[in-house]
């Protein structure tokens, strides 16, 4: 469908500075555009406070989505990951058992069970060759039933303070800006790494190199079956960090996950990432996240009912994908 | 006729059209029988709770054959959950147990339906949106239409439409009937008519059917408003046994979720063009027999989670574990 093109190479300031912006991730103007929006509305939130408090509520959802892109470029989905969160919110409730002391050893044992449910989806995957969809389907069932068989159907437990640390709390005091949330320091440091393992290392390129031709890349030498379970586990570990963040913020509720998997498939598709997978880049994921949860806000404060926010959400997502699928198109 | 042996009739199941998933489905079945026998009343095998198997499959059923159309077509649908919701809530709504008002009622949810087949077709087909993000977004937009307008149980059907939900024809309950009118159909769309044979085309390789000269676009948004009409269907069969449609019955019922496990149990690939109606009503029945035995046992209903989320796992290792595809 390429039109032929007979424009000479000579190109204008303005045709350069619209190629230069075309080159830009659309998600970062999006974001853009919707803080603006936020800022017209409510201008407390573009000050450093307001902004930090809007970057923790956002943070379990940009981890999640940060471990969601890895097994979204190798063409698979993980729905399990929201049903992780719930399962980290009880069983942290469950094994702290209202003693401070155990918080520690609590949070590397969740992590641990992160790791086996990350490992299992990608055995099942792998292995087994149930399609992705099913097998983390499956897990998410499995999880849900699990979760509430430890805790017979009602929340029980407490989360302690230091646990919800976390998710809530404050590092007081800090320079310039009297306090800094500890999620955003998370969110930072998993940011950070995810990036660096992302864009800096052999997994990024090979897992993107998997999601476009998997033939290919076995040919090419990458070990597929491995990576996959890699990227799974990645996605697990970072669900059971959202968890903890959002039972932080959110405190015992067993279905504290619920919903989200589909939230954060969604955001790294708003951040490029494309579904079937070989593309997609890991910081425009964790801002699609961002720009999801900015959506939230701005809605929120131009005082949309609860139901009517999840139609817009609907509409604009499947705008930003028609649009990125245009462009792609364009583009070739 | 030569003498029955084992490798006859095996040799003869395989060259026979049945979907091997009917395999698990006897082994299931069988286990259910011993273990209800060792465990539980051994009363599995009795008429009323084998009917009563088969009329809980019946609302996952008839949407599971939609979604199977979808699959076929390498599409996927997750909006049906939230059009059963407003299907049950718009019918009880308009009906407001009112008999006469019975077909203007049925006839404005079909409309509805086959509307947001045609916009889930046309997002998918002409905006090019992947079809789990476009359906998913339609989903929100009908979840939040539907939670502004209603908050709890509107209206009621009439006692006349509760027949099919509850009526019987003999001993036959209708649900059962419809089931397999609804299968029945759709198997024959499927391999005795044109858009039957394009479905398929297009699932294996959309490229080739376009290049062929197959109008690849209305094939989808037809399978896609296939789709929602058997949503509407199920969403009329709920809100009959329910008597009235509350906002979440749909997404309860996580009717999305599990009539692409139901398809994908019953040998219908995700990445399109292979399977059929019928393995999906073998899945469908598989999830029948799963809840009756977990019930007769008296399983924990959390327990029952953990086990079905194994179960469909397990059900469909068992034969992609010999296929040398690899599954993404």
């Amino acid at each position: 469908m390429a039109s032929i093109s007979t424009t000479p190479r000579e190109q204008s300031v303005w045709q350069r500075i619209t190629a230069s912006l075309r080159k830009i991730a659309p998600i970062y103007i999006v974001l853009i555009l919707l803080l603006i929006g936020i800022g017209t509305q409510n201008p407390t939130f573009l000050e450093p406070a307001g902004f930090l408090n809007l970057l923790r509520r956002a943070a379990p959802l940009m981890v999640l989505t940060a471990g969601q892109l890895f097994v979204i470029v190798t063409g698979g989905f993980d729905l399990s990951v929201g049903s992780i969160m719930s399962l980290t919110v009880i069983g942290a409730a469950l094994l702290i058992n209202n003693d401070p002391v155990n918080t520690w050893w609590v949070i590397l044992v969740l992590l641990g069970i992160g790791v086996v449910v990350g490992l299992l989806n990608g055995f099942i995957v792998s292995y087994l060759n149930v399609p992705s969809l099913i097998a983390t389907l499956g897990m998410l069932l499995t999880l849900r039933g699990a979760g509430l068989y430890w805790t017979g159907g009602a929340p029980r437990g407490y989360l302690t303070d230091n646990f919800r640390m976390f998710g809530r709390g404050w590092i007081e005091p800090f320079p310039f800006i009297e306090r800094f949330p500890y999620a955003v320091l998370v969110l930072i440091i998993v940011s950070g790494v995810v990036i660096f393992l992302f864009t800096q290392t052999n997994l990024g390129r090979q897992l993107l190199a998997i999601g476009d031709n998997p033939r290919a890349a076995r040919l090419a030498g990458i070990p597929v079956e491995k990576m996959r379970i890699v990227a799974f586990v990645l996605s697990a570990v970072t669900a059971v960090i959202a968890g903890i963040l959002q039972g932080g913020f959110g405190g015992v509720n067993p279905e504290a996950g619920d919903g989200y998997e589909l939230q954060a498939i969604s955001a790294a598709v708003l951040g490029g990432a494309v579904l079937g997978g070989g593309r997609g880049s890991m910081p425009a994921a964790i801002a699609g996240a961002l720009a999801l949860e900015a959506l939230f806000t701005l809605l929120n404060l131009l005082g949309l009912p609860k139901p009517l926010r999840d139609a817009v959400q609907g509409l604009i997502i499947i705008g930003a994908v028609a649009y990125g699928a245009y462009r792609s198109r364009r583009i070739r | 006729m030569s003498a029955i042996t084992w490798t006859n009739v095996r040799s003869r199941v395989r060259e026979s059209k049945i979907p091997p998933v009917y395999g698990i489905l006897i082994v299931v079945f069988i286990a259910a029988i011993v273990l209800d026998a060792i465990f539980g009343r051994g009363q599995i095998t009795s008429s009323t709770i084998l009917t009563n198997m088969v009329v809980r499959s019946v609302a996952l059923g008839i949407v599971a054959m939609g979604q199977t159309f979808v699959m076929l077509a390498a599409s996927i649908d997750l909006s049906v959950a939230y059009l059963i919701s407003v299907t049950a809530v718009m019918a009880s709504y308009l009906m407001q147990g009112d008999p006469a008002r019975v077909p203007m009622a049925v006839g404005a949810v079909f409309a509805i339906g086959a509307l947001v087949g045609l916009i889930n077709g046309l997002i998918v087909s002409k905006l090019k949106v992947n079809p789990f993000i476009a359906t998913l977004g339609v989903g929100l937009v009908l979840k939040g239409i539907l939670n502004a307008s209603f908050e709890t149980f509107v209206g009621a059907v009439p006692r006349s439409f509760q027949t099919l939900g509850y009526g019987t024809i003999g001993p036959v309950p209708i649900s059962i009937i419809v089931l397999l009118a609804v299968t029945v159909v759709s198997a024959f769309v499927l391999s005795r008519t044109r858009f039957g044979a394009h479905l398929y085309a297009v699932g294996g390789s959309e490229v080739t059917s376009r290049l062929s000269g197959l109008r690849t676009d209305r094939v989808l948004i037809m399978a896609h408003v296939v789709c929602s009409l058997t949503a509407v269907l199920t969403g009329l069969f709920v809100v009959s046994r329910l008597r009235s449609g509350a906002p979440w019955v749909g997404t309860d019922g996580l009717y999305d979720l599990e009539s692409i496990a139901a398809a994908v149990v019953g040998g219908t690939a995700l990445s399109g063009g292979k399977g059929g109606v019928w393995g999906t009503l073998a899945g469908v029945l598989i999830f029948g027999i799963l809840d009756t035995a977990f019930n007769q046992l008296g399983v924990d209903t959390f327990l029952k989670q953990v086990l079905r989320g194994a179960i469909i796992i397990l059900a469909v290792v068992s034969y992609t574990i010999r296929s040398k595809e690899k599954a993404a």
